[in-house]
């Protein structure tokens, strides 16, 4: 049997000045038909930061990623990623750009007629330079992240809901992303699968240092992020203890009525005074 | 029901037939871009040739039998049962070949790539491929239209030979003719302008099956009911348009070639 592979535990590698923002909304505007969605939203994701994104449903959250992945055009505004303006790029050079990021998907949307294994490797697949060795190698590295090595043959209607996200977690990262967006990772899920998934997202965040905007439903997941660190040695997501800070910045964002009414941190958020804040996180 | 006023239904239609031709010109213009998808060309070429073959060889083998059975009647009465094979053959290899090819192949293959490329869209499995950096117009819609295009051409040979049979049966076993007078008579018969007409057709067939199962797939909204409502349609659509660009490609030839 194959000795299982070895986390290779180093950053992402960065291709732009570390000083400025990975994301970067600017007065952002969309509307679907009619209906307003985001209404001049801006705000920023500094290198390193992992921002958590919060509303009611229907508040725009998801659409902001798809935003930020250039999967959706705004109507007006401009979205600055990795220094490049894409609301200016033309699908073509967004393709180039989508290769280092990373999304997981409010369901997984992982591809159903193919194997765990070519779900993973699909992007590398679609570079064409990279060896079959170099493949196998690197799908069983970020399955052994995810602790899915034995599902590599079965097919995704074959796993569960967890296990389903976990290969989205895999899918997106085996390429080493500069940033990851999680589309509501925990969203349906019960809540011990929720927690491995949220260690999960803690280990991708302190080992690789990798940037990410995470929307979800769930404000115990945010704080969870916020007070615990990944601890290598147990191999396990631990607490912080009292009065320590967590070594890459945990940043909340929220979303009312199309509009950004709150972007800080965790003790911003615990000594707001709006009121409906106060009441959305008590 | 929602009434919706002329002027939005007029725009709809326009904004409906532009995106088709945007998705069909690119079909066209990827072929030429990479990268290639060889794999996928050969797995859409096994699920829509090979797939559609025993339907095909049914429909074919049917429509020539039934062509010489239905015409045989007519032919007596002037006495000249002979030419059942000079009729069967023209009419299989110009019109009902290309034509009941091309139908069987919308039926199965329009409404499958419509609700495989929807059923993607509403799982999201579309902008996750786009996500992961790879042109779904380069992956999933260029292998379907090179596939079907090039399948339903080799189909419809298929079909005009099984057609010429089924004939050739009817001819045989129900009116006594000779099978040799039979398939003189059918070979004979056949000019230039007839096949190339016929072989004709299914290319610009093949082309409009895979574009509009494509185009209705990959516009799919509203969930599951959408994906029944997009399968529908294109299947409904793409015979349409066959029997109408039909009629305008026999037109054409009649004018390049000279009619009978």
């Amino acid at each position: 049997m194959a000795a299982p592979p070895t986390l290779i535990e180093q950053p992402v590698k960065f291709t732009q000045d570390s000083s400025s923002p990975v994301i970067a909304f600017e007065d952002v505007s969309l509307a679907f038909e009619d209906k307003s969605v985001l209404d001049r939203v801006s705000f920023q994701l500094p290198r390193g930061e992992t921002k958590a994104i919060f509303g009611v449903a229907g508040s725009g959250k998801s659409t902001l990623l798809k935003l930020a992945l250039g999967l959706l055009r705004p109507d007006s505004g401009s979205i600055h990623v990795l220094g490049n303006d894409i609301t200016q790029m033309s699908e073509r050079e967004l393709f180039e750009l989508r290769r280092r990021v990373g999304m997981v998907f409010q369901e997984s949307a992982l591809f159903d007629s193919m194997t765990v294994r070519e779900n993973v490797a699909f992007r590398l697949m679609e570079e064409h330079d990279v060896s079959d060795e170099e493949i196998e190698r690197r799908v069983r590295e970020a399955l052994s992240f995810v602790e899915l090595e034995h599902t590599m043959d079965l097919f995704p209607s074959e796993l569960s809901g967890g296990m389903r996200r976990r290969v989205a977690i895999a899918r997106a990262t085996v390429t080493r992303p500069e940033i990851l967006l999680y589309d509501s990772p925990t969203g349906g899920l019960d809540p011990v699968t929720s927690t491995t998934i949220i260690e999960l997202i803690v280990k991708q965040r302190d080992v690789y240092k990798t940037s990410s905007l995470m929307v979800t439903h769930r404000l115990q997941d945010a704080f969870t992020m916020a007070t615990h660190y990944f601890d290598r040695k147990t191999n396990h997501m631990e607490r912080m203890p009292q009065g320590m800070h967590c070594e890459l910045p945990m940043n909340f964002l929220i979303l009312r009525d199309c509009k950004v009414i709150f972007d800080g941190s965790l003790l911003d958020l615990q000594e707001t005074k709006d009121e409906y804040i106060r009441e959305y996180i008590s | 029901m929602e009434l919706i006023s002329p002027t939005e239904f007029a725009k709809e239609k326009v904004e409906a037939v532009q995106d088709y031709a945007v998705l069909a010109g690119r079909s066209v213009s990827n072929l030429f871009r990479h990268p290639r998808y060889f794999g996928d060309i050969l797995q859409q070429a096994d699920l829509i040739g090979v797939g559609s073959l025993p339907i095909v060889i049914l429909a074919g083998l049917s429509i020539g039998a039934e062509l010489a059975l239905n015409s045989a009647a007519t032919l007596e009465k002037f006495g000249s049962l002979s030419l059942i094979g000079q009729l069967v053959s023209v009419g299989m290899v110009t019109e009902l070949g290309p034509i009941i090819t091309g139908l069987m192949v919308a039926g199965r293959n329009a409404s499958g790539i419509a609700s495989e490329l929807g059923s993607m869209v509403v799982t999201e499995q579309i902008d996750a491929m786009r996500a992961l950096g790879t042109d779904p117009m380069k992956k999933l819609v260029a292998p379907r239209v090179v596939s079907t295009v090039f399948m339903l051409f080799f189909l419809t040979i298929i079909a005009d030979l099984l057609g010429l049979i089924g004939g050739g049966i009817i001819a045989r076993l129900i009116f006594g003719i000779d099978s040799r007078q039979y398939w003189n008579s059918a070979w004979q018969a056949l000019a230039f302008r007839d096949v190339f007409t016929g072989l004709m057709k299914p290319l610009f067939f093949g082309f409009i099956i895979a574009t509009v199962g494509c185009y209705y797939g990959m516009s799919t909204r509203g969930g599951t009911q959408g994906v029944g409502k997009a399968t529908t349609q294109a299947m409904v659509v793409a015979s349409v348009l066959i029997l109408i660009v039909n009629f305008f490609i026999t037109k054409l030839m009649m004018a390049i070639l000279g009619a009978h």
